[in-house]
């Protein structure tokens, strides 16, 4: 068996991106994102990015480093208190970027489309909302081919296909070729990402030779296989501070990361420490501001 | 037990679980304390066929106390949420930054959708959920800041957006409003919103006052029925014997 080997540094994935590209980012709110792609490109020369997303701080810290030119997105949320993502919340009160906001349901169906070549989807979602408006004319609906029982015809949201040129997801475990496999309650959205982007990267805590994969997630975990996986990144820890299979949500950082968005000098220490370092260092000083919070005590 | 000892915040929980009567074998999702409750004091009372989950991706077959873990009878991630609403076997109550008399939700932003004054979560479900199945709201502080005379942001969908023509909105069913001063649905003129019930010590002027627009039946809405002695039970000893609601609202 002679697979490709695809394992790959966050430099090197991070590397192949190019300004104006349309980048989806797995995971849903802040859970299971692909936090250590999403620190990679936020230090990156890379610029005008679109961004698709079941948006939490991934959003959130590519807006804080001016990276975002558009958003495609169905909400935006940390998922705990202060739930609202401060850098997100501050790029959209200043203008800064434009939003393709809509239905949670939409997206999905976005990524469907896309992930199956089809140019649309036709949904119910988005009839009567302000999602018209977000969308600014690029959205259209479709009437029904099929009249229903009564006579009428149903015209429906033509939700158009989220294509990417990349995408991030974040996994448990991996093996070199790109099978991957979780171990939380819920795959998300990731397999629709991968399905719907021309490059495809993928991070995984822990890579793991094919049969040990296998036995430990079994088949219905395995929700990635390595035909829609370009790169694979081991990155230990690397959805931190928001939650995988392995590890929960870092709570007490988040808040942190919340709180030091309020003030320019706390943001560029933040910044300093956390972001303008590559990811080796931002595991050690992550560990390093734990114990600092416990010596407070 | 007389009603004189039943606090406000348990004729909303009693109120909240009143929301899923007659909903029969459908999906409960419940966004808020208050609406949880509600609809866990429902399935151990009068629906007991309701499907709960733990807020995340699982079913339960127990019926836990508000933040305790029970056992699953099934699998509903995300993914799987999104295709019960397009099937209708669903009920949400859902929050509300903003609320209109035709039943316009907003949760959105606050000011221009281009750029807004305040950002807050995006339209997340609700254009989806309005037109795929029966939705309500709970506001546990019932104001003229939520209960607005336009929505700035319309997330969920409501009555006057209705194009009849169209059988797409067919399923729209903004059920129940419930809130800190009363029950209420849109069974008002031109399908706006109506008083069914006030909270006992709740005058027809004080909803007035804190509403944005007039409710149509205020005056003569009766008192909100307390809830059953054995929901009275369930509200206090199984399902929030922390005592949540009170932080929702202070009796």
């Amino acid at each position: 068996m002679a697979f490709r080997d695809k394992t790959s540094t966050l430099a090197e994935a991070v590397g192949e991106l190019r300004d104006g590209m349309t980048i989806g980012i797995g995971g849903w709110g802040s859970r299971r994102k692909p936090m250590a792609l999403v620190r990679a490109l936020a230090r990156s020369d890379v610029k005008d990015l679109t961004i698709v997303t079941y948006g939490g701080p991934d959003l959130g810290l590519l807006c804080a480093a001016g990276k975002v030119k558009r958003a495609y997105y169905g909400f935006v949320s940390l998922d705990s208190a202060p739930f609202y993502d401060p850098w997100f919340a501050k790029a959209r009160t200043s203008g800064a970027i434009e939003s393709r906001e809509m239905d949670e349901g939409m997206l999905k169906a976005g990524l469907q489309a896309a992930s199956t070549r089809l140019p649309f989807l036709p949904v119910r979602a988005g009839l009567g909302s302000a999602v018209f408006d977000f969308w600014e004319g690029e959205l259209t609906t479709v009437e029904s081919p099929y009249p229903d029982t009564d006579g009428r015809t149903q015209t429906l949201v033509a939700m158009p296909a989220l294509t990417l040129d990349a995408a991030f997801v974040h996994l448990d475990a991996a093996d070199v070729h790109g099978n991957a496999g979780y171990s939380g309650v819920d795959p998300y959205f990731d397999d629709l990402y991968m399905g719907s982007a021309a490059n495809r990267y993928l991070e995984a805590d822990r890579i793991l030779p094919t049969d040990e994969l296998f036995a430990e997630f079994g088949p219905q975990r395995l929700v990635l296989n390595r035909m829609n996986v370009d790169r694979v990144v081991h990155a230990p820890n690397g959805a931190h501070f928001t939650f995988a299979g392995g590890y929960g949500r870092d709570e007490a950082f988040q808040r942190f990361y919340a709180s030091s968005a309020a003030d320019d000098e706390d943001w560029a220490a933040f910044r300093a420490r956390f972001l303008d370092v590559d990811e080796a260092v931002y595991q050690e000083e992550v560990t390093r501001w734990h114990a600092e919070q416990e010596d407070q005590k | 037990m007389s009603t004189a000892e039943i606090t406000r915040a348990e004729y909303c929980a009693g109120a909240c679980a009143d929301i899923f009567s007659g909903a029969g074998e459908i999906m409960a999702s419940p966004m808020a304390p208050m609406a949880l409750i509600g609809a866990r004091v429902a399935r151990l009372s009068t629906e007991p066929d309701l499907l709960i989950t733990d807020g995340e991706a699982f079913l339960l077959s127990d019926t836990p106390a508000v933040g305790a873990a029970g056992a699953a009878e099934g699998w509903m991630p995300f993914s799987k949420v999104f295709d019960v609403i397009g099937s209708g076997r669903r009920h949400v109550v859902m929050g509300a930054n903003q609320i209109d008399r035709y039943g316009n939700q907003n949760l959105s932003a606050f000011g221009s959708h281009r750029q807004p004054t305040r950002q807050m979560f995006g339209l997340r479900g609700a254009p989806g959920n309005t037109l795929g199945h029966a939705t309500s709201y709970w506001v546990a502080r019932h104001s003229t800041r939520v209960f607005v005379d336009a929505v700035d942001i319309v997330c969920g969908v409501g009555f006057d957006k209705v194009d009849a023509a169209n059988p797409a909105f067919d399923d729209l069913n903004i059920h129940r409003v419930v809130t800190n001063l009363g029950v209420f649905d849109f069974d008002g003129p031109g399908r706006t919103m109506r008083a069914r019930s006030l909270h006992p010590g709740v005058a027809a002027g004080e909803v007035a006052e804190n509403t944005g627009f007039q409710i149509a039946g205020l005056e003569s809405a009766p008192v909100t029925a307390p809830p059953s002695e054995e929901q009275l039970r369930l509200i206090r000893e199984v399902v929030d014997p922390r005592s949540t609601r009170d932080r929702e609202v202070k009796s």
